[in-house]
């Protein structure tokens, strides 16, 4: 028989990271998940929801209200303690790397809260890689904008066609050994200030 | 961690001409100042290193990018780190503080509901205030009201024991007659508007914000309750200073920006560089009120003097006294977060360096103490004390109930306070979630 599930608090402001990881953990069979995104009076929502383990985003500040619960611990019912006290280096470096960090109550097995642990870093991490291909995808999207002007600019002016409009920027790039969208843009900032 | 050489002063220094990269987490609060000034004025490039700033969200996370090895050394809480050599809170390394970075610069602020409550004027003395919050504290439990709660930011903080010794001052058990929460700082004033807390002790800019939003009264200053007492430190782990000596000392000269810092004609500059989103994020002028000790106490109050409100460098603010480091472990032992033990003394003593802050700066012109520890509480007005060169006077460090810390009489000390926690907090048995 499956030992009883666990609950788990998400503390995160980034809504859709933390839907990432809501999902994952029920996905894994942990049906109690809260997700806290507002941490006004955080350790009163922790103090009546009891969880048996507490995920954290590292850059909330409200991280060292849950130092105290721990320090203090008769504020909560029960003891709790940093996992990654009980982990190995690895472990505690994947989670600060991942920018989370894991609260439990002291005497929950290891193994079992190992697994949670291990699915909000790689979720974590996942919603990290995302948000930087996201970035990466846009910013490749205003660099062609910014090529597809200039090409344009160069066909008007100099009375060329496509192709050798994209050969001139390209060269003049490789001469002055600079990225094609740095040429791009000069010359679109060239052309608005010549009219 | 361990394993790791030592290196040899050549290694250490790099090439010529090219600096060193050392990495600080900080927490925006105004007593970032020094890293932030030797890193921008150029102090740190004098002695060839290159500060990185990190700006960090929690203490917590400044403590374990420090055991991670993610930051060589940070703006620390100063009981962070002692708290850290004697394996209390979690990830704890040996860890070494050689230098401190400012005394004063906190405050305690009440609502200003619980203000008119307590009734008395602006600028009235801690024992008044401490006082007239007891009256209060009294009446509100014979009428059956919840406790009051105090908020402030971190366990092993100079607030924490400020906080508790002004209550307890007056006869209010801190973990008996109101509730201590944590906090964090930018949130301070919201859940003080909110009716959340009914007051906090904090770093500035966070009292003079409050007060200028109307909703807080500065009830205190840490100059008041202790002046010219310790604040924040440069802390870093013990594995890392052993082996960079010659990073830790050229850190520690760096720091010494302090009088920089210190010196009311660069205020302004240092509150713009200070009010820089990069660093603390707070109005320039707000910042400036704190680097001045002039700040107002009351929303539309003008703003009052306080004496060394924040000190930097002046009366040797940089020395890492080791009559510091046992004065916090007398509190942490007060307040039950930790045992007595003649080893808890011996590791809280020797986790402050001032061994290392001596071999950094031998024979330069600042002056250093000739002696390591001090009975705080006992100097009353400016008083020259022996050192390296025969200048150095102290400031008064005198304590507002008048009591001194004599770290021989380190029992006696403890045995004075009627009010503590010493066989653990006490249980508070009323519903935290009321």
């Amino acid at each position: 028989m499956p030992p009883p599930s666990l609950s788990v608090a998400v503390i995160d402001a980034n809504l859709v990271r933390a839907a990432i990881l809501e999902d994952g953990l029920r996905a894994a069979g942990i049906t109690s998940v809260t997700v806290i995104c507002e941490t006004a009076n955080l350790l009163k929502k922790l103090v009546s929801l009891d969880p048996d383990v507490v995920i954290i985003d590292l850059e909330d500040p409200s991280r060292d209200v849950l130092e105290q619960m721990f320090q203090v611990s008769r504020l909560v019912q029960r003891p709790v303690a940093m996992f990654v006290d009980q982990s190995d280096g690895a472990m505690i470096q994947a989670a600060v790397d991942a920018g989370v960090s894991a609260y439990v109550v002291d005497g929950l097995k290891k193994e079992r809260v190992k697994a949670i642990v291990d699915m909000a870093i790689s979720r974590f991490n996942a919603f990290g890689r995302l948000t930087r291909e996201l970035e990466q995808a846009k910013s490749e999207l205003a660099d062609r904008k910014i090529i597809e002007r200039a090409k344009g600019i160069l066909m008007k002016s100099r009375n060329l066609g496509e192709e050798e409009a994209y050969a001139l920027l390209r060269k003049t790039a490789m001469r002055e050994t600079r990225k094609l969208v740095e040429i791009a843009r000069s010359v679109v900032t060239a052309a608005g200030l010549l009219g | 961690m361990n394993a790791m050489p030592r290196l040899t002063a050549a290694q250490e220094s790099g090439t010529a001409g090219c600096p060193t990269t050392v990495r600080i987490g900080f927490i925006p609060l105004v007593d970032c100042a020094l890293p932030v000034v030797a890193a921008h004025k150029n102090f740190a490039a004098r002695e060839g290193l290159r500060l990185e700033l990190v700006r960090e969200s929690s203490w917590a996370n400044i403590r374990d990018r420090v055991v991670l090895g993610h930051f060589d050394a940070a703006h620390m809480l100063a009981p962070m780190p002692i708290a850290a050599s004697l394996k209390i809170g979690h990830l704890t390394v040996p860890m070494a503080a050689p230098l401190a970075l400012g005394l004063g610069g906190n405050a305690i602020t009440v609502s200003t509901g619980l203000w008119r409550a307590m009734g008395r004027g602006p600028g009235a003395p801690p024992q008044e205030t401490a006082a007239a919050l007891a009256a209060v504290v009294a009446v509100r439990a014979r009428a059956g009201q919840p406790p009051l709660t105090f908020a402030m930011v971190y366990p092993f903080s100079c607030h924490n024991y400020e906080l508790r010794y002004w209550l307890a001052s007056a006869g209010i058990h801190p973990d008996r007659d109101v509730r201590l929460v944590v906090v964090p700082p930018p949130l301070m004033g919201d859940a003080l508007n909110a009716g959340q807390i009914d007051g906090f002790c904090v770093g500035e800019p966070w009292n003079s914000l409050a007060v200028a939003a109307g909703t807080g009264v500065i009830a205190a200053t840490k100059a008041e309750l202790w002046r010219h007492s310790p604040e924040k430190v440069l802390g870093l782990s013990a594995a890392w200073a052993e082996r960079h000596p010659d990073r830790v000392a050229a850190l520690i000269r760096a720091l010494t920006a302090a009088a920089w810092a210190d010196d009311p004609a660069h205020h302004d500059e240092l509150a713009e560089l200070l009010a820089d989103p990069a660093h603390v994020g707070a109005p320039a002028a707000v910042i400036a009120g704190a680097l001045s000790g002039r700040l107002p106490l009351v929303p539309g109050g003008a703003a009052v003097r306080i004496p060394d409100f924040l000190v930097f460098s002046r009366s040797a603010a940089t020395f890492p006294w080791a009559s510091h480091a046992l004065w916090f472990y007398s509190q942490m032992v007060r307040w039950g977060q930790t045992p007595l033990s003649a080893e808890g003394i011996a590791i809280a003593r020797r986790t402050y360096r001032p061994d290392l802050y001596r071999a950094a700066l031998k024979g330069t012109a600042l002056a250093l103490p000739s002696a390591s520890m001090k009975v705080e509480g006992a100097l009353d007005r400016p008083t020259p004390v022996a050192s390296s060169t025969g200048t150095l006077v102290l400031g008064p460090d005198g304590f507002f109930d008048g009591r001194r810390f004599d770290p021989d009489q380190f029992e006696a000390y403890l045995g004075g306070f009627a009010i503590h926690s010493m066989n653990g907090p006490a249980a508070v048995a009323q519903a935290e979630t009321d």
